[in-house]
Order: structure tokens, then C-alpha cells, then sequence
């Protein structure tokens, strides 16, 4: 391939997508596109928090404990440095929940990542090959799925806390959570990919790729797995939105992120205390932030389902 | 037409290329474990139920033929098609081609054959994956069956399948919802042919297109048998179409074959009582024929009846039908029938 033809592929394509029922129906809806603006604007300034935030809020040194408890910009003890105020150590809000957003997207991206990684692989297995793998994989996710992900993701949590000492698990916390979120939820997933496969492999491009001689592997990544992949963009704008969430109530929980390195959960779990002080905004403005993200990532699913599902209409 | 039969005539020095022997399938009805187990004399057993797809059947395809299996719909054609291709494994029985048997290789082991062995599938519409353009759909065989060949080898190859079939190039980028139903039929001949197979299955090729189509692929189908010396198992149940493409028929009814023979043999003398009634249900233009009505329905295929399969609706059968199995007899050269009736010379 020289570059001038990829270059003409991707013009192609992206002619293709601008002419889709996809892009189509997106234009045409103003919740989705909202949507689409808020969380883009949200993603936006997780990624550039560092450029973007008047202050550091994980460099302690400037934290000044004089300016605690300022309340936000617009109230008449307010003050111009601080737009959202700060919260009990001094910390500016704003530059908390630029660095909370990206600390809680990215636990939420990655541990559906690995939801994904880990159901799509099993879907696949268990589908495709059936029998004992297919049952032994099944009632695997049943079980897993008796359990609350909240109450696994508790229980491990708190063994790792006891395990490793509180030092150690605040520089893990990230990575812990990513797992512990990822490994609870894999069934959602395993489940969506089984039912497509089953119902995919029964068409003829599957026996005409075993006709073929395909080993196994290929045909499931390479023909299956292609289309089986519209529930589960569907499912995955959901399990974001689920995974922020969970990480949210861990952190909340105390079980998460530490204060030192907060996420929007561990930033609402730290106002929680002065509340009832009258210094409401380090809980709730974290606290709207998060259902704002949740929601939009939600109302983005459900464009989506009904896009690539036709068959549902709305009403 | 009936030149083009006594062409076939003439190469009858046959080489077996496909045989098919004894051939069993049967598939279990699922149902939970519980209700399977029945008490019976004083011992718990467990019965499972199963549909009898195919009841030995034996069928050897020559080399250059272009054998038609007809029945109605559920009488095990496609079944014997998806075997032969080794899509499933046979209950019993053998499989085999060019000599070699090859119903119980491993995957692994029968890659080579499945470069000389394609098949053609039904629904057009399902059988090309929808997320991969022609060109990735056709030139994954070339790449995986001649990996030992450069890309350019590959793409001259690719593009003389396509040139073969009457594909244009230009299709190469789109995907398979952007042609019509005739289009895909041809896009998977191409896919089959990549490999330059000499055996092709069809399992009803042409019957989920238009009619006229039919006749461009049928047509396609006839041109590919000719330049590249293929060998076809075109299964169908329209008698018109075997006609016009088979060298030889296989008439199946209930998983069982009743009557093998060359086409225009079949045609003008059909010997098997099932085989008279479906020619004569034939609609013709010229005059009145006599329509030979059957009574019934076809048996379920989980309790296979007694003897002949057929005796319930056959119109001769007598005691000995609904006891013995008949076996299949060489009534004339290359004619064979499986009836206690025209063995016995009563009909």
C-alpha cells in the first residue's frame, strides 16, 4: 500500500461515515449531540488538566491552610482565585475535579477495557466452541453475578488495604481498582458476546470460513467477532458509566482513591464531613460533575442502542 | 440437451474422485437429562431421542460429473452436503476423496483438502461476512492457501477469479449489502473458486435468487464446470434445474436414496414409484400428463417406519415392503434403484 491510497481509503472512509445512518441520526438528535458536546468538553479537560487548572492540587506545598473552606466565587465570601472555592486542606475545587475527572475516567475506561478484554474472550470461547466450555464458563458468570459487585469489590479491597498496608495500597489504588472493577463485571459482557455468536454462527459465512480451512482462532476473532461488536459498544457506554460509578462509592466508601490523589468520589466523600458546617460545595459540585458525566455517558448509550438496533423503537 | 448427456457418456473411463459410504447421521433431540431417564424392567435407563437425517447412504461422484440430489425439503440432501464437506461428522459410515479417507482427519489434517474441495452455499445473503469487503473476502483463501506465494502472485490470482466469474474489479472495496442477491451468488462462487478446488458442493445454490438469475448463475456454474474441469454435488429440489446442469441424479426421500441414475436415463424411464411421482409433478406446457397424487404425509425422520421408508405412501407396496429394508439394485448399467416392487418386476 503507498500512502497516497491510504490516504484516498481514509478520505473514503471518512466520506462513508459522513454519510452514514450513524452520523445521520446523530445530527438529527439534540439530546445525543448535547450529550456528546458535555462529555466531550468533560474528557477534554480530564486530558488537559495539567495545562488547563490554575493549581496543582497534588503539590501539598502550596496548599495554604488560611485559604480553607473558601466558599466558591459567586457567593459574597467568595474569592476571585478560587472560581468553585476549596475545601478543608485549601485546595482549589476546580483544579480538584479536573484532576478528579481524569483520575475517575480513566479507572472507568480502563476497567471496562478490561471487562471487555476479559468477557469478549470468554463470549467467544463459550459460544463458539460449546459443550463442557460453554457451561463451564456460563455458570462461572452466574455465580460471579450472585455476588454484588460492590460487595466483591468491598471484600477485596479491604483484604488488599489490611494485606499491603495503607502507604502501599494508596500508590496502587489506581490499579486496584481498575482490576477489582474489571474482574467483577466480565460476565455483562461474556454474556452480550455469547448470544451474538450463537446467533451468528449459525449463518453460512461461518461454515464457509470453515470450509475454508480457517483454524479455529481466526474464524472466531477474525469473522465472528466483527459482528458481534454493536451490542457491545452499546453495553460498554454502560458499563463506563456503571465502572465511574463504582469507583465513586469505593472511594466514598473510604476503600478507593485517597484524599491525597482524589477522584470525584473521593472528592465528595471528603466534603461530606463539613456539610452540615455550611460548606456544601466540596461535596455537591464534585457531586454534580459526577451525575453529569454519568448521565451524558448514559443518554450517549442509548442513542447508540437505538441506532444500531433498529428493531427498538422508542415509545 | 441430449447431446450434451452423450458427451458425458462418452468420458465414462470414470475415476471415483468422492465416495460416500454407508452414511449415517443422526442428531440427538436436546432435552434435560430427567426426562430422558425411564424406568424399565426393574432398571433405570436413558433413552435419547434422535432424528435419523441420513440412513446409509452410499453415493460415489466420478470425476467431471455433475450429480444432482433431489428430494423434498428434510430428506438429508443438505445434510449429505455439509458431511461430504466434513461440516459435521458422520454418525457412520465413510467418507472419501480421491482414494483417501476423509471423515475422521483433524482439522489440521484436512486443510489440503479443503483446497480442492469448496462449496457453495444457499443463502447469499448469509454467506458473505458483512464486515469484509469482496476484495478481504476473496483474497483471505488465496493468502491462506498460498501463503508460499508473494502478494503480487496472490493478486494476479485473485484477479483472475474475478475476471473468471464476471466480477469487476471495482467491487473489490465494497461490502456485500451494497450488491443484489445474483451479485453475492457470484461473489461466493468466486470465494469457492479462489483455491482452484476440483470438487464443488452446492448446496441449492440458486434457489433463494430471482429466476432470472437463476439461469446467469446456473449458467456461470455450467461455465466453471467446463474451464476448469470441476467436479460438482449440486444439491436442489427443483427437477427443471437437474435437468438442465446434471450428468447424473440421486433421488433421496426420508435419509435414504431410492434411485441413482444418469439424468436423461432418470427422466425418461423413472423406475422408483417416488421417483414417477415427483417427474410426473413436473408442470409441462404440451398436452395433459398423468399427475400421480400421493397420499400422506412424509414420516417424522425420529421414528423411521418399517422396511421401504416410502411404503406408507407408496401406492405398490405390499407386506414384504413394510418389513424389509430393499437394497439398492443395478437394474440397468449405472441405474440403480432400491425397490422390492421393480425387483420383483410387479410394477
Amino acid at each position: 500500500m503507498t500512502k497516497t491510497t491510504s490516504a484516498s481509503w481514509l478520505k473514503s472512509r471518512w466520506h462513508l461515515f459522513k454519510e452514514s445512518y450513524l452520523f445521520y441520526s446523530f445530527r438529527t438528535d439534540l439530546v445525543a449531540m448535547t450529550s456528546m458536546a458535555i462529555f466531550v468538553l468533560f474528557v477534554g479537560s480530564a486530558i488537559l488538566a495539567p495545562l488547563i487548572s490554575p493549581y496543582d492540587p497534588y503539590d501539598l506545598a502550596s496548599l495554604d491552610i488560611m485559604d480553607s473552606e473558601i466558599p466558591p466565587a459567586w457567593s459574597e465570601e467568595g474569592e476571585d482565585r478560587f472560581l468553585l472555592g476549596t475545601d478543608a486542606q485549601g485546595r482549589d475545587m476546580l483544579s480538584s475535579i479536573f484532576y478528579g475527572m481524569r483520575t475517575s475516567l480513566l479507572i472507568g475506561l480502563c476497567a471496562v477495557a478490561l471487562q471487555a478484554t476479559l468477557g469478549i474472550v470468554f463470549g467467544l470461547l463459550a459460544g463458539y466452541l460449546g459443550g463442557r466450555i460453554d457451561s463451564f464458563l456460563m455458570r462461572s458468570a452466574d455465580v460471579q453475578l450472585s455476588f454484588s459487585t460492590m460487595m466483591v469489590a468491598i471484600v477485596l479491597l479491604a483484604i488488599f488495604q489490611a494485606a499491603f498496608g495503607t502507604e502501599r495500597y494508596n500508590d496502587m489504588a489506581i490499579l486496584m481498582l481498575v482490576m477489582v472493577i474489571g474482574i467483577a463485571e466480565w460476565p455483562q459482557y461474556a454474556r452480550t458476546v455469547r448470544a451474538s455468536v450463537l446467533a451468528e454462527q449459525e449463518k453460512e459465512y461461518v461454515d464457509a470460513a470453515r470450509v475454508l480451512g480457517y483454524p479455529t482462532h481466526r474464524i472466531m476473532f477474525r469473522h465472528i467477532l466483527p459482528n458481534t461488536l454493536s451490542p457491545v459498544m452499546v453495553i460498554s457506554t454502560v458499563q463506563v458509566a456503571n465502572a465511574i460509578m463504582s469507583e465513586a462509592a469505593l472511594s466514598f466508601l473510604g476503600l478507593g482513591m485517597p484524599v491525597t490523589q482524589p477522584s470525584l468520589g473521593s472528592l465528595i466523600s471528603s466534603g461530606f464531613e463539613y456539610i452540615w458546617s455550611g460548606s456544601w460545595w466540596i461535596t455537591v459540585i464534585p457531586g454534580v460533575v459526577l451525575i453529569i458525566l454519568v448521565l451524558v455517558i448514559n443518554l450517549l448509550g442509548d442513542w447508540l442502542r437505538d441506532v444500531l438496533n433498529p428493531k427498538l423503537y422508542k415509545g | 440437451m441430449s447431446q450434451v448427456s452423450r458427451e458425458y457418456k462418452v468420458m465414462s473411463d470414470k475415476i471415483k474422485l468422492v465416495e460416500i459410504n454407508g452414511l449415517h447421521k443422526r442428531f440427538p433431540i436436546k432435552k434435560d437429562i430427567l426426562s430422558e431417564l425411564s424406568f424399565k424392567g426393574g432398571k433405570i435407563t436413558r433413552e435419547q431421542e434422535q432424528v435419523h437425517a441420513i440412513n446409509g447412504v452410499s453415493l460415489t461422484v466420478n470425476k467431471g460429473d455433475a450429480l444432482c440430489v433431489v428430494g423434498e425439503s428434510g430428506c438429508g440432501k443438505s445434510t449429505i452436503a455439509r458431511t461430504v464437506m466434513n461440516l459435521i461428522s458422520p454418525s457412520e459410515g465413510t467418507i472419501t476423496f480421491a482414494g483417501k479417507r476423509i471423515d475422521n482427519l483433524t482439522p489440521k489434517q484436512l486443510v489440503p483438502y479443503r483446497k480442492k474441495m469448496q462449496m457453495i452455499f444457499q443463502n447469499p445473503y448469509a454467506s458473505l461476512n458483512p464486515r469484509m469487503t469482496i476484495e478481504e473476502t476473496l483474497l483471505e483463501p488465496i493468502k491462506f492457501h498460498f501463503s508460499e506465494k508473494n502478494l503480487d502472485e496472490q493478486r494476479s490470482m485473485l484477479e483472475h477469479t474475478m475476471d473468471s466469474v464476471g466480477i469487476d474489479p471495482s467491487w473489490g472495496e465494497r461490502y456485500p449489502h451494497e450488491f443484489s442477491g445474483g451479485q453475492r451468488q457470484r461473489i461466493s462462487i468466486a470465494r469457492a473458486l479462489s483455491v482452484d478446488p476440483e470438487f464443488i458442493v452446492a448446496d441449492e445454490p440458486i434457489s433463494a435468487l430471482d429466476v432470472s438469475i437463476q439461469a446467469q448463475v446456473l449458467n456461470l456454474m455450467m461455465d466453471a464446470r467446463e474451464q476448469r474441469d470441476l467436479t460438482y454435488l449440486f444439491i436442489t429440489h427443483d427437477l427443471s434445474v437437474v435437468e438442465q446442469f446434471g450428468s447424473h441424479v440421486a433421488v433421496m426421500y426420508l435419509g435414504t436414496l431410492c434411485e441413482y441414475s444418469e439424468t436423461q436415463d432418470l427422466f425418461d424411464q423413472p423406475l422408483h414409484p417416488y421417483t414417477q411421482a415427483l417427474i410426473s409433478a413436473i408442470p409441462n406446457l404440451h398436452g395433459k400428463t398423468e399427475h400421480i397424487k400421493m397420499t400422506g404425509e412424509i414420516p417424522t425422520p425420529v421414528n423411521l417406519p418399517s422396511g421401504c421408508v416410502f411404503h406408507g405412501r407408496c401406492p405398490y407396496a405390499n407386506e414384504r415392503c413394510k418389513q424389509e429394508v430393499p437394497k439398492k439394485l443395478e437394474m440397468k448399467p449405472s441405474h440403480f434403484v432400491a425397490c422390492h416392487g421393480v425387483e420383483e418386476g410387479r410394477l
